[in-house]
């Protein structure tokens, strides 16, 4: 008898490749066919008028079809290939994957919201400039800032809205700088925003207690800096402690605080940005306020804005006069003021908006705080229930915020962080961050989010705790988990190397 | 409150483990000047699911939406049936409530899925490679731009005057911090797309030119004439499309020699949603060109027991690895909307994107011959697919559009809007039709028309 080949039944081979009810689905162009379609629409006439100027294809396009039962089984097969939060602990540090609300599902899709274009007549879609004016003003009053651009379409295009306006500010008083201060724990999309900003930028180490060195700061602070860019909490999941002084040197020196808001969900409702000097900052509707991220994304990353780069803002926003609301684009040149401009065609991401402001209104102000409290409460636990046997190299420097962070010091062998997290998999857990924050060796990021039940956080930890135990009496066997995973250790260099990205029927 | 499992006794246990007297403990390291003491004053306090409801359905029901009045707006963003198994399998939460698949082995669903919406994107736009999806059309358009910069070396991007107005705003908006150079133009208000005119703009310091197909007129024009000028002198041919469903029945941007194809995918399965979240298209020509590419990229590979798998791959592009040397600074795709696309695209297959382009296209000429019978009213294009441009007498159109809507038409976008100052547009109005327009919105508009431009003659 043939043996499986992961060796985990015991059992034989199937012809099919199945294993009851995991299944396997070949790619959509494999079983799909030209001929095939899953709608109904009008046979297309040959006769019929055609204005479309000479260009119409002559050649197959190369797509395939599936009808409609097809459609569901393949995709109901594939998603059984996938782990999401609805299905356990996701506890992926930084992300923050935390439940989401399905009543924010539901709201987002009513027609007065789902269904509006965005170049409608403003008199139609005044609940939608409502929502959006509203999400802006919790914004502002959670943050304790005073401006806020909605449009940006995700946190790393926030960053970009934030370090525009910060340059606009700079170019409008005639003081052209060149240089962006990021310190090495920064996210990595802190750097390329600069860089994309037109910057030049410079590396600020950390603390050995991984906070931003004050001292480093204060010491490259000049007449050429024209932002700090800072994360806090920041990814080492600790509280800068120094913000307030940092911010009030950069201000003396001329320059403007960017804090990279990511990690609000750890402070929402207990501490307000404003309060520690930040100029711009933007914050993850997504990580904060629950909207779904399917696959990655959407996001979306709303910007609030100091008194000082406000009118920097960039178009379009909305206004209110009264009870009515409306736009600034570029109709009303005489109210855009010195905006930067436009980031992207239309005002950001709506979907988003109406989840994220259902969301807030669930929670209200008393819950949003309990949110915070929660989401530290839960990743102290997790830091305490592990620094035993585990190298936890900041847990000295005070509690933690969001997320707890381990290093790969006090497993020993040839066995690694990786190991560990595939090992986790067979346990039926999502792993955690992993390699990431850089300055620490064989990063662990573990970000329980506040919608974590004890009970579930305690049998991550006897899990988490029997991985650690067989990588330290060298038990070879993680080397080669997952065992029980839809697939097993995928080769990443083959595909790196000769990069196969889409399907050819040759293959 | 119902999303939160932590039970007072649970917050006691936890704290003791710590060894922490209480919550505030854990905040110490945050300055006194920056701590609250309670809730924030002026926001509300916690709401049940029902008032919540009720709170947004009031908001909702202030919007006139698009399936309660006869709509013909269009200009980046199109109103088409999205079938109901879309949405279904978009809200299965392990797709909905999944992240980016940093561990493949548990993510081969998500990972399979942007594999073969790569491909789907490939095809339609006659390209080698896609990349798994930006923000949206816009903001891909800025990226074809920063990327022809890199691979040309050169700094100088022409614009078409007919690409759309948001679009252009965007790179030049992004450009003025780059120091890239930016030469737009004023749309030609011409029957024919004026190639020669963008043509004469190129020169040997162009990293490429940006031409919009169909263009923001409707129109729809030669790109082979421009690519081959634009390769003359060395430059890119960047193809930007808003409306994929045009790309069922007109010739794709890759065969008339575009080097980037980028554009926006919102008509396939997302959704008008008032401007987002949407999805951004990006695909490149020629494959040598795939490291210079934004975004994220989903490759096949094996696993160790040499099954058929996918990855994310080439991540040495990536600001994670690459920090300020990155191809951009973008952290995440627009994923759930690629399988929103992902999945109307296969529900259509290549018949149902031929046939649903031929009925959009259809119904077009119906509502551009009855329209062009109104008094007052003239059809500018010679050429278009669901989308025209009207030239309204009297009144500007965006006098007539609010006036459209007191009657309860969503009749189209005026060009003024768009084009603000710009006094030839301020009479111009751009109509969309799709196979969600019925014959009757058609007469219903035809007829609305009549009025409103008689009285202002």
């Amino acid at each position: 008898m043939e043996v499986a080949e992961d060796g985990m039944h015991n059992g034989p081979a199937t012809t099919t490749g199945n294993r009851a009810l995991m299944l396997e689905e070949p790619l959509l162009f494999e079983i799909g066919h030209a001929e095939t379609t899953g709608v109904d629409l009008p046979e297309v006439d040959p006769e019929a008028p055609n204005r479309l100027g000479g260009f119409e294809r002559a050649e197959p396009i190369g797509l395939v079809g599936l009808t409609e039962p097809e459609t569901v089984r393949h995709y109901t097969r594939l998603s059984r290939q996938n782990y999401g939060i609805d299905l356990g602990f996701f506890p992926l540090g930084s992300c923050t994957m935390k439940h989401n609300p399905r009543l924010n599902e539901k709201v987002a899709r009513l027609p007065g919201f789902a269904d509006i274009h965005p170049l409608a007549p403003q008199a139609t879609v005044q609940g939608a400039l409502q929502v959006i004016h509203e999400l802006g003003e919790w914004l502002c009053k959670l943050t304790g800032m005073p401006g806020v651009a909605m449009s940006p379409k995700a946190g790393a295009h926030g960053e970009l809205c934030g370090i525009l306006a910060i340059r606009a500010a700079h170019e409008a008083r005639g003081d052209a700088r060149e240089v962006v201060l990021v310190p090495e724990s920064a996210h990595g999309t802190n750097p390329a925003t600069a860089a994309f900003a037109g910057y030049r930028v410079e590396d600020i180490p950390a603390t050995a207690e991984g906070r931003v060195d004050l001292a480093k700061i204060k010491e490259r602070l000049g007449p050429d800096v024209a932002a700090v860019m800072i994360t806090n909490p920041n990814t080492c999941g600790l509280f800068e402690k120094d913000f307030r002084e940092i911010a009030d040197a950069v201000h003396e020196a001329g320059g403007y605080v960017y804090c990279d808001g990511a990690n609000f969900n750890a402070i929402v409702g207990r501490v307000r940005p404003g309060d520690l000097g930040v100029d711009a900052m933007h914050i993850n509707l997504h990580k904060t306020f629950s909207t779904p991220h399917g696959g990655g994304g959407p996001g979306s990353g709303p910007v609030v804005f100091s008194e000082a780069l406000a009118p920097y803002a960039p178009l379009p926003f909305v206004k209110k006069q009264g009870e009515d609301y409306y736009l600034v684009e570029e109709e009303n040149r005489e109210e855009r003021g010195p905006s930067f401009g436009r980031m992207t065609a239309f005002h950001g991401q709506m979907g988003m908006f109406t989840r994220a402001l259902t969301y807030m209104l669930s929670h209200g102000a008393d819950g949003l705080k309990q949110v915070a409290e929660d989401a530290v409460l839960n990743a102290n636990y997790i830091l305490r229930s592990m620094e035993d046997i585990l190298h936890a190299p900041f847990a000295d420097s005070g509690p933690c915020m969001h997320e707890a962070l381990f290093g790969d010091r006090d497993f020993g062998g040839d066995l690694s962080t990786l190991d560990l997290a595939k090992g986790l998999i067979d346990e039926g857990f999502h792993p955690m961050t992993v390699y990431f924050p850089l300055v620490v060796h064989g990063a662990m990021l573990v970000e329980p989010t506040e919608t974590e039940s004890k009970a579930n956080m305690d049998q991550f930890i006897a899990a988490f705790r029997s991985l650690v135990e067989r990588a330290r009496a060298g038990d070879e066997t993680l080397k080669h988990a997952p065992y029980y995973a839809p697939r097993r250790r995928l080769d990443e260099t083959t595909a790196a190397r000769k990069p196969k990205l889409s399907w050819t029927e040759d293959a | 409150m119902r999303y939160l499992p932590l039970t007072d006794t649970d917050r006691s246990e936890m704290l003791a483990k710590i060894g922490a007297k209480s919550i505030d403990d854990l905040f110490v390291d945050v300055p006194a000047v920056a701590q609250l003491d309670g809730p924030i004053h002026d926001l509300p306090m916690h709401a049940s699911e029902m008032a919540v409801e009720r709170h947004m359905k009031a908001r909702a029901a202030k919007n006139l939406a698009a399936g309660d009045a006869p709509f013909f707006l269009g200009a980046g963003a199109y109103r088409h049936h999205v079938p109901a198994t879309v949405d279904t399998v978009i809200q299965r939460g392990e797709f909905l409530t999944a992240y980016t698949p940093y561990q493949p082995e548990i993510a081969q669903g998500t990972l399979q899925m942007l594999f073969e919406f790569q491909t789907q994107v490939a095809r339609l736009y006659g390209c080698a490679v896609a990349n798994a999806s930006l923000y949206d059309g816009s903001t891909a358009c800025w990226e074809a731009v920063a990327m022809a910069t890199r691979v040309t070396k050169r700094k100088r991007a022409v614009l078409s005057g007919s690409l759309h107005p948001h679009y252009a705003q965007v790179v030049k908006t992004m450009a003025q911090f780059t120091g890239d150079e930016i030469a737009d133009a004023q749309p030609a208000i011409t029957p024919e797309v004026d190639l020669d005119g963008l043509i004469a703009r190129i020169d040997e310091d162009t990293a490429c030119v940006v031409v919009q197909y169909p263009d923001i007129l409707g129109r729809v024009c030669d790109l082979s004439k421009v690519a081959e000028a634009a390769h003359e002198k060395g430059a890119l041919l960047v193809a930007v499309n808003t409306e994929p469903v045009a790309l069922g029945a007109l010739k794709s941007p890759g065969e008339m020699g575009a080097d980037i194809v980028v554009g926006e995918g919102q008509s396939i399965g997302v959704g008008l949603q008032f401007g987002g979240p949407y999805l951004g298209l990006f695909a490149v020509r020629d494959p040598k060109h795939v490291r210079q590419m934004p975004g994220r990229l989903c490759g096949e590979t094996v696993d160790a027991a040499g099954r058929r798998g996918f990855v994310l791959t080439l991540s040495t592009r990536e600001q994670h690895i690459r920090r300020e040397k990155a191809t951009s600074n973008i952290c995440t795709n627009s994923g759930l909307c690629a399988l929103a696309f992902n999945v109307h695209m296969t529900l259509l297959g290549e018949k149902g994107l031929r046939e649903l382009a031929a009925e959009n296209h259809r119904l077009a000429c119906l509502a551009a011959d009855r329209l062009a019978k109104v008094p007052g009213v003239e059809v500018l294009n010679n050429s278009f697919f669901n989308e025209f441009t009207l030239m309204l007498g009297g009144k500007p159109a965006r006098e007539i559009v609010r006036d459209l809507a007191d009657r309860g038409v969503l009749g189209g976008v005026s060009l003024g809007r768009l084009y603000p100052g710009v006094e030839a547009l301020e009479h111009a109005l751009l109509v969309a039709v799709t196979e969600m327009t019925t014959e009757e919105d058609i007469e219903t508009l035809a007829s609305e028309l009549e009025t409103l431009v008689k009285e202002t003659d």
